[in-house]
């Protein structure tokens, strides 16, 4: 019996510590709260759903959680950060949010447009590529960010662009955009659930290379100086944007009025200086927007 | 619908890559969970205890957690477990590491499944089979595939079909580690054709249900064949 009990104590003392230990990982990066913007809210037309947004005084927002750089929360973090996020933080103050009203759900890359149609979430900011097929379901305003494909790979490969991998496996995320790229460009793409994991495989040589957005592939870059390297140019073009209830046809004026103002007071440059600037990246040019029809 | 019709090899492969890994996977686990369920039952203890405790610790396991294991934690320790020497290629299949990971982890998942549902088959061999067999000097060995192990597997027939099947539908977990094959596709298939995600999933679960269906006609006949009069 006392041994038994013992032992139990020993168990529980050693999961304690795991747990503590757990709690220790990774530097939380909260991301700045955005306040409301009151001005710009008193404005909206009565109404619409902005203006109900507005009164309700809460709004849903679907992003990405295992982007770095993106969208990413952390196990440990309550809110995600990141420039998906950012500008996320930038549409609600303009609707009179502040950053604590937002709730954040997360939309993975296959339920982005059932979200939006059964109406759980208002708005997506998840790594949206703007598509004519997409069109045809939700609406989407934008683009905010322009992106394009490139190459990770080992420090001591020779491979200097995906022509190299012609043939040969290169890693991604299961279902997504980018893995359609790669085998468009000759290589195989084979997926994993999510782009660290295509990092392990790339460290542990599995595969010689993965590819998705530059951007994303920067933040992995960074943090395995050393070991790994972005490599080639950008073969693809992507239009991030955001996405809306395609019935809810009053968003997209709105979506981009703020988004310009975002443009040109300097929100949108600190936005992406303070997520995916970080990795060394520079500040582009602020992309065109597409006209509402 | 048009999608896939309009893609209708990419579907077919798909399919292809589920079928292979649950025929390499199922072949290997009934081989590896026979050997499992012969040392559960043979008279040396530490062959007991052995196949006892993977059968443990194996069924106690989620199945992602096995996949996860042998592509991620088994490369770290022992590189050559990451399977890279593996590069066969036929027609129009590709069976490299991914793959390789994919049906071992298949296959030790449901071997221990398959070791279950042949003892409880082994059960169902009256004694005094075994015993006539000793009685007329059989080794261990020979009694178990002379005698007991032909008769079991008769009687372990329908439980060894619902294992096989939950195979066929566990294969679905490999898309998320390297492998092309239907579930992975379908993912590809509604990322890009949004407006028709409905048909898109529709014409995936018919794939799996006629894949069953298939296998399930087959191992009632077999059952009905192989039925043990007593």
């Amino acid at each position: 019996m006392l041994r038994s009990r013992a032992r139990l104590a020993i168990a529980g003392i050693t999961l304690m510590t795991a747990f503590a230990a757990c709690g220790d990982a990774g530097d939380d990066d909260e991301g700045k709260d955005v306040d409301a913007d009151t001005d710009a809210a008193s404005q909206i037309e009565d109404g619409t759903r902005m203006a109900e947004i507005r009164d309700a005084e809460s709004i849903t927002i679907g992003v990405k959680f295992d982007q770095p750089g993106l969208g990413f929360k952390s196990a440990t973090s309550d809110v995600p950060t990141g420039f998906d996020v950012e500008i996320a933080k930038i549409l609600a103050s303009k609707l009179g949010l502040d950053t604590d009203e937002i709730t954040w759900e997360e939309t993975v890359s296959d339920n982005r447009e059932p979200f939006l149609e059964e109406r759980k979430v208002d708005l997506v900011l998840a790594t949206y590529s703007i598509t004519d097929e997409r069109r045809q379901v939700v609406g989407q305003a934008g683009p905010y960010m322009l992106t394009g494909q490139q190459l990770l790979v080992k420090s001591d490969s020779d491979v200097e662009s995906i022509a190299d991998l012609n043939g040969q496996e290169v890693c991604s995320v299961t279902g997504s955009t980018s893995i359609d790229r790669i085998n468009e460009q000759g290589a195989k793409g084979v997926g994993f659930a999510s782009y660290s994991e295509c990092v392990q495989k790339v460290l542990d040589g599995t595969v010689e290379g993965m590819s998705t957005d530059g951007s994303i592939l920067a933040g992995y870059a960074a943090e395995n100086e050393g070991e790994l390297k972005v490599v080639g140019d950008e073969f693809s073009e992507e239009r991030i944007g955001v996405g809306y209830n395609k019935e809810q046809t009053e968003w997209c004026e709105w979506i981009n009025g703020a988004l310009t103002e975002a443009f040109e007071d300097g929100s949108w440059a600190e936005a992406f200086e303070s997520t995916l600037g970080k990795s060394g990246v520079e500040t582009p040019e602020p992309p065109a927007l597409d006209p509402c029809t | 619908m048009e999608a896939v019709l309009d893609d209708f090899d990419t579907y077919l492969k798909a399919f292809g890559y589920t079928l292979l890994l649950f025929l390499v996977a199922g072949v290997a686990s009934m081989i590896i969970g026979t050997f499992l369920a012969a040392c559960r039952v043979s008279p040396v203890p530490v062959l007991r205890g052995a196949a006892a405790t993977w059968v443990t610790l194996v069924r106690n396991t989620p199945l992602v957690i096995v996949f996860g294991t042998l592509s991620f934690m088994a490369p770290m320790l022992w590189t050559r477990l990451n399977f890279r020497w593996v590069d066969v290629h036929i027609g129009p299949f590709d069976f490299t590491a991914f793959f390789s990971a994919a049906v071992l982890a298949l296959s030790l998942y449901t071997s221990a499944f398959v070791c279950e549902a042949m003892r409880s088959g082994i059960n169902a061999v009256p004694l005094g089979q075994a015993e006539a067999a000793r009685a007329i000097g059989l080794p261990f060995s020979g009694v178990m595939t002379q005698v007991v192990l032909p008769q079991a597997l008769r009687a372990s027939v329908p439980p060894l079909a619902s294992v096989q099947i939950a195979l066929i539908k566990n294969t679905s977990v490999a898309a998320v580690f390297g492998v092309a094959e239907a579930t992975s596709r379908m993912t590809s298939f509604n990322n890009d054709f949004a407006s028709q995600r409905t048909s898109i999933f529709l014409c995936f679960a018919v794939g799996y249900i006629v894949l069953v269906e298939i296998f399930s006609f087959f191992s009632s006949r077999l059952e009905r064949r192989w039925r043990v009069a007593r």
